[in-house]
């Protein structure tokens, strides 16, 4: 009898096991979704909730329910790191160029097929031909954004402001904040010297190391998103971050806090882009979603809450969106959109190889503990 | 000294309880800032309820740690008993081994090693997608169950053997005796299990990270990927909302407590007398 039972149980156990595998292929429709975190509008502050209206609208035009399963992730490589355990499948997801660039080398991307994606016509001609996908066939932009110092108007002297040297002047010894990531902290000391970031040079490397070290003494700490509270409450004085950050920071700094920001003249250009990753699905569901998410309604919605600028011309040349943001906010997140490929393909990040990586991330280690 | 002690208790107490206060106190601060207190308002807990990703995250989160405390406790109070009948001593010392392994364990090899079953046992059935709701939550159990059992065997162990053999004696099943003898005797055992399991999967976040599959996200995973920009003050409001529930169920488990203490108290005194006047 009680042999039986334990029997019974264990095979009841197996057989939930065994189940699982077979819960993923459900049979409702859906579509997986894999974004950054705080990465799409989702219906607060009374925006539009994007996912909610793409489901809507795709039960209206196709008379079939879906449901959009939308999960976040905290950075490229996590995303990765999900991906290439080929423990779950995405049919969307948004890498940084640089992961794209690689996830297209590694085989992990599909071709896109365009004709299901007709909005595509709308991202501008800049933001064709670059160097993560120079065929246009992996991915559609989906913001874009340029790296610039933030500084407190109320501390910094404005003839000290213009291009890197303000983070290195000894002036502002304690309140200056660095990035806590070494391609980012190296960057910056690489753009001041003229250096090219994706160099596999060992010594061009130590060149900027030597910058850092020099700067280090001045460095009020190391930070990735705690720069915000540090800048809105005046805690920190110049730091350098992404230019639709610098809104965030500016809706939310203190009385006495006055931020600023510029470009220096080198600096870093990212693109985020949609893929569809080669676990995918539901492939034709996937660009469907893609062509949405261009359509005007959920591009300005996105764009106005993340703050970062749109390669979508539906977007940026809308005078609601042009209205919302302000001449000021204009100005500063599209800073001339022409010749954009042509700085992006000179100064981004591209994917180094691992033996410059671990050569960095020894550099990084050693500045970090002096 | 009576001073230098009051101050330390001071100084604990402050470290303990000042983060939570100014969460508290944010969760009302009109604007975004951590700095500034500009005005008091409720504009993030209607921000809270407006988002329905957070919410949903924030049911997932329940049904999963309700499932994985449920089931654990059942499973690990079967455990507890079978392992407290073992007469071997080597084997028992073994089980017990065995069941301090996941909770030794840390949670990150835990995590992956879960992870790696899963994807193995999805490959073999071709799924694509082989971490679930169902995956998560075999996770869960599995690091819920050494605390029940941890929780159950001692008290079994208190427990008067001879209890459920008078039972038996007068004319209870097996099966009888354990339900109307040995489960109430143990039942603080089995609740404090329960609960621990529920607060342990509440707020687990490596082993779920990586054993989290595309439609299922848990909250303490949506607040870590937040971080890319920063965490929006909806879960300042959020936090501050779990913080009175997690208050108001200790409060009450307290009074409940004192009250089934109160009531055990006097049973056995009113069985004594019983016992004293035949």
């Amino acid at each position: 009898m009680k042999r039986t039972l334990c029997l019974l149980l264990t095979v009841v156990m197996l057989l939930a096991l065994v189940a699982l595998s077979g819960c993923g292929s459900s049979k409702a429709l859906t579509l997986n979704v894999y974004n950054w975190g705080e990465y799409i509008s989702d219906g607060s502050e009374d925006s539009l909730d994007t996912i909610k209206a793409f489901e809507k609208w795709y039960e209206e035009t196709y008379g079939q329910k879906l449901k959009v399963n939308y999960t976040t992730y905290a950075s490229n490589e996590d995303m990765y790191a999900k991906l290439s355990s080929g423990a779950v499948s995405y049919d969307v997801i948004i890498p940084s160029d640089y992961m794209i660039a690689r996830m297209k080398d590694e085989g992990m991307l599909l071709e896109l097929d365009f004709s299901n994606i007709p909005n595509y016509q709308y991202i501008d001609e800049s933001f064709r031909g670059l160097y993560y996908d120079p065929d246009d066939v992996y991915s559609v932009p989906y913001t874009y954004g340029v790296v610039g110092v933030i500084y407190n108007a109320n501390v910094v002297d404005e003839a000290d402001v213009g291009e890197w040297d303000l983070m290195w002047n000894d002036k502002y010894a304690g309140q200056i904040v660095q990035f806590n990531n070494s391609r980012d902290a190296f960057a910056t000391a690489m753009y001041k010297l003229g250096i090219d970031v994706n160099t596999t040079d060992h010594a061009e490397w130590e060149r900027a190391l030597e910058e850092l070290k020099t700067q280090a003494p001045l460095v009020k700490s190391y930070v990735m998103d705690e720069i915000y509270n540090m800048m809105e409450s005046g805690e920190a004085a110049i730091g350098a971050y992404y230019a639709g950050d610098y809104f965030t920071m500016l809706d939310a700094q203190g009385d006495d806090v006055d931020l600023q920001f510029y470009y220096p003249e080198r600096t870093n250009y990212f693109v985020d882009a949609m893929c569809i990753p080669s676990c995918c699905q539901h492939k034709e569901l996937a660009e469907i979603f893609i062509n949405y998410m261009l359509s005007e309604e959920p591009a300005i919605a996105n764009a106005e809450y993340i703050y970062y600028a749109s390669p979508n011309s539906l977007v940026y040349e809308s005078e609601d969106y042009q209205e919302e943001l302000g001449e000021e906010a204009m100005e500063i997140l599209y800073p001339g959109i022409e010749n954009f490929s042509e700085l992006y393909n000179i100064y981004a990040y591209k994917n180094l190889d691992s033996e410059t990586l671990d050569f960095v991330n020894t550099l990084w280690e050693s500045l970090k503990i002096t | 000294m009576k001073a230098a002690s009051r101050i330390y208790t001071g100084f604990v107490m402050v470290f303990l309880f000042a983060p939570i206060a100014i969460l508290l106190v944010f969760s009302f601060n009109d604007s975004k800032s951590l700095s500034v207190f500009s005005e008091f308002s409720l504009h993030w807990y209607r921000e809270l309820f407006r988002d329905s990703e957070t919410l949903g995250a924030v049911r997932n989160t329940l049904i999963l740690a309700l499932s994985a405390a449920v089931i654990s406790t059942i499973m690990g109070t079967a455990a507890a008993v079978g392992i407290h009948k073992l007469k071997n001593r080597y084997l028992r010392t073994a089980m017990d081994t065995v069941t301090n392994i996941p909770m030794i364990n840390p949670d990150i090899i835990t995590g992956i090693s879960l992870m790696l079953m899963f994807v193995f046992v999805g490959r073999l059935f071709g799924a694509a997608t082989s971490l679930n709701f169902v995956t998560m939550l075999i996770a869960h159990i599995t690091f819920c169950l050494p605390y029940v059992i941890l929780q159950v065997l001692p008290k079994l162990q208190q427990m008067d053997k001879s209890l459920p053999e008078a039972a038996m004696d007068l004319g209870c099943t097996p099966m009888r005796a354990f339900l109307k003898v040995e489960v109430p005797e143990i039942m603080p055992g089995i609740v404090t299990g329960l609960i621990m399991a529920f607060t342990l999967s509440l707020d687990d976040f490596v082993i779920s990270y990586f054993t989290a599959g595309n439609g299922f996200q848990t909250l303490p995973i949506r607040i870590y990927n937040m971080t890319k920009k920063t965490v929006t003050p909806k879960m300042y409001a959020l936090a501050t909302i779990i913080f009175f529930v997690i208050l108001f169920l200790l409060l009450l488990s307290n009074v409940v407590d004192k009250d089934t203490a109160q009531a055990v108290r006097t049973a056995r005194e009113k069985r004594k007398e019983r016992k004293g006047s035949k």
